[in-house]
């Protein structure tokens, strides 16, 4: 199947959530999603969810004589595959720049940070080693695949206990799991990756991208690393430029990110030890939660309205106190038309003709919130205020409209957008008036 | 489940039926009670709505969805009554007569070619719009979103679409506003949604004034005045999914409260 195509508006709402200092789901731009761990029965199955992304990742291991140039050592395999179930567009069978991207991006983490000990995998010199495979499936892509996939993927490894092997001269004896208990992988650190999506010409950065973020940002940096801040691998993709400062501020956060993910992962792996001996179940089955067929259950996601509260009250205490008392103020969006409520009925009118009669009703109030984003206006560029509360600014000028820039104020009962300080004195938040030439009010 | 016998189909309204299931209908619908209240001018024998979910089969209906069986009894306009399961599922299939949201992913000869989530993209001509001619054309540009009517669907075509109706009106329909947000939730919150009378909308409505065009594709077109308003309105309707009325009530009641 194609993949669903990004709309217009979809890619300019974002990126305008984006000049606002805004997510889709209400996090910061330095917040992770939630980061579940779950185990499967065996040893070395785990699922990864990061938000709705989920990754499965599984560990096997084979007694495989080694390759020839490094008789010593154990062979590690990494596989990562988009499954078609994660999204419309990935087809099964079909090599992607993505896979691809991915794929390299895994194997330069885990193999080339040497975070495991292949010496430890070497059973007979020359002749038998075991050959660890990583097999990583996304289940669901909503964005940042690759954060998802290296924490399956090391969970997965630590996670994962391979069978005890004794060695007497040249017999090798590998235990069954009943003989002997098996044996965890060494494991010298976990490299964990981050990834930062750019904006704005590099300049704003998100950090761990959804999946609408990722359509329309200008570039992601991948770093990776573990708790000891030593860096693994660093990738930038997308043809940003990135200066200095950002990488090192990046590479920042990167290090406060790893530190509290390789503590969770540390408590899921050890909660799962403490199950599993103590005889208790676990497994996948144990992980989901009792679920009734007609009903639903989702974690509840934060809607960050905390700054609301606080800006709109500080913007009503510093308000003017109000002159007239309505019964109900009643706020109008621009473009829309107002029917009855005393008022004349404007539905013609949304052109540069008649505007005498609402102008009168207005009175002079404090609270009415005006912003028109630049959008807005562009669609009703004849609009006129429809709302009764404006003040009315009488002047003697010729001119049929003015602009006026105004800082915003918010209504008591609305909410409207936080950041108002910074958008105080932006072009986008402007009002537009009808003048007419009148005699005094 | 007993395999040959079925249970009676008033006794599973309201509850979870599976596919395979066969239920049961009344041998004689004349006996039925409610035939009575039908006008000489109706159906002779009220004819009983097999609505999605449901196939007719020897002796009575052959669920083939798995969902909750809904029964509305005759009366009104309708032929006697309808039985059909609400079943849950976020990949839509075109229907035709369905109102949805398309995105216009090319301009190919006289026809745009719009993705409507379904398997294949639907073709929308330019003509079928209200007021359009051959030297007047719509002005739609490719990742545009074009609200229209499904007059072709079945699994043998292309989907094809209008947005005029049967009169030639445009009745709501066409090109969607620049600005707003579009966003896709499961098929059965849209139709709770679009049920008459529905009370998220009507809460919602309170808190402020937004525009809103509900597909049943799944799509959800939003606007607001701004942006934060707007991503309220989405997470709160991609929400209503998993909450109970008392805890939108609660969220509601949160946000418009102080």
């Amino acid at each position: 199947m194609k993949a669903t195509p990004l709309s217009n508006c979809e890619r300019r709402f974002i990126l305008r959530a984006v000049e606002e200092r805004k997510r889709l789901d209400g996090r910061q731009c330095y917040d992770y999603r939630n980061v579940r761990i779950s185990f499967g029965a065996d040893y070395g199955c785990c699922i990864v969810e990061l938000g709705k992304t989920r990754v499965l990742a599984q560990v096997s291991c084979e007694l495989v004589p080694p390759k020839p140039n490094r008789p010593t050592e154990g062979i590690l395999f990494f596989n990562l595959e988009l499954s078609p179930m994660a999204a419309p567009g990935f087809e099964p069978g079909r090599q992607t720049d993505l896979l691809v991207k991915l794929n390299r991006l895994i194997e330069r983490c885990l193999r080339n940070s040497k975070c495991i000990d292949t010496e430890s995998l070497c059973v007979v010199a020359g002749e038998k080693v075991w050959q660890i495979r990583l097999d990583l499936h996304l289940l669901n892509h909503d964005g940042n695949i690759i954060d998802a996939a290296s924490i399956a993927g090391i969970v997965a490894l630590c996670h994962f206990r391979r069978p005890d092997v004794s060695v007497q001269g040249e017999e090798v004896t590998v235990y069954t799991p009943e003989e002997r208990d098996p044996v965890p992988l060494s494991i010298h650190h976990m490299p964990i990756c981050v990834s930062f999506a750019f904006f704005q010409q590099g300049t704003y950065l998100l950090v761990d991208p959804s999946e609408r973020e990722e359509r329309v940002m200008d570039g992601v940096l991948v770093i990776a690393m573990n708790k000891h801040r030593e860096i693994c691998t660093m990738q930038s993709s997308g043809g940003i430029m990135l200066i200095k400062d950002q990488v090192l501020r990046c590479s920042k956060i990167t290090a406060v990110k790893v530190a509290e993910i390789t503590e969770l992962i540390q408590k899921a792996l050890e909660n799962d030890q403490k199950v599993r001996k103590e005889g208790g179940k676990f497994g996948f089955a144990e992980s989901i939660p009792n679920q009734k067929i007609t009903a639903f259950k989702m974690e509840s996601t934060a809607v960050d309205t905390n700054n609301v509260e606080e800006q709109a009250e500080e913007i009503i205490t510093k308000a003017d106190p109000p002159s007239e008392v309505f019964a109900k103020p009643i706020l109008h969006t621009p473009g829309t038309a107002q029917i009855g409520e005393g008022i004349e009925n404007s539905w013609g009118d949304l052109e540069e003709s008649d505007r005498e009669e609402a102008a009168e009703e207005e009175d002079e109030s404090e609270a009415t919130a005006l912003e028109c984003q630049k959008m807005e206006t562009e669609d009703t560029s004849t609009m006129k205020e429809t709302k009764k509360d404006e003040p009315i600014v009488l002047s003697d000028s010729e001119e049929e409209e003015v602009v006026i820039l105004e800082p915003q104020e918010l209504p008591k009962k609305t909410r409207a957008q936080t950041n108002s300080k910074q958008e105080n004195t932006s072009k986008k938040a402007f009002n537009k008036r009808r003048k007419k030439k009148r005699a005094a009010h | 489940m007993a395999a040959g016998s079925g249970v009676a189909a008033e006794s599973c309204v309201g509850q979870v039926v599976l596919p395979g299931d066969v239920l049961l209908l009344p041998a004689h619908p004349e006996e039925d009670g409610e035939r009575l209240r039908l006008g000489a001018g109706a159906a002779p024998r009220g004819r009983l709505l097999c609505g999605p979910g449901l196939r007719r089969c020897a002796g009575g209906l052959l669920v083939t969805k798995c969902g909750l069986l809904r029964h509305r009894p005759a009366g009104g306009g309708a032929a006697g009554g309808a039985y059909w399961v609400d079943s849950q599922q976020k990949r839509y299939v075109p229907v035709k007569g369905d109102h949805v949201i398309g995105i216009v992913t090319a301009k190919a000869g006289d026809v745009f070619k719009l993705d409507v989530g379904g398997s294949e993209q639907a073709s929308l001509s330019y003509l079928a719009f209200e007021g359009a001619t051959k030297r007047n054309r719509p002005n739609a540009q490719v990742g545009d979103l074009i609200y229209g009517q499904f007059l072709v669907a079945n699994k043998d075509m292309e989907p094809e679409m209008v947005c005029i109706d049967s009169s030639g009106r445009s009745s709501g329909m066409g090109i969607i506003g620049q600005d707003g947000f579009l966003f896709k939730v499961s098929l059965g919150l849209i139709r709770k949604l679009l049920a008459p009378k529905c009370e998220i909308i009507q809460e919602l409505s309170q808190l402020y004034p937004f525009e809103l065009v509900l597909g049943m594709n799944g799509r959800i077109w939003v606007k607001a005045k701004t942006v934060q308003q707007t991503l309220i309105i989405v997470n709160i309707l991609e929400a209503c999914e998993y909450m109970t009325a008392e805890q939108r009530k609660q969220a509601l009641a949160k946000l418009s409260g102080n």
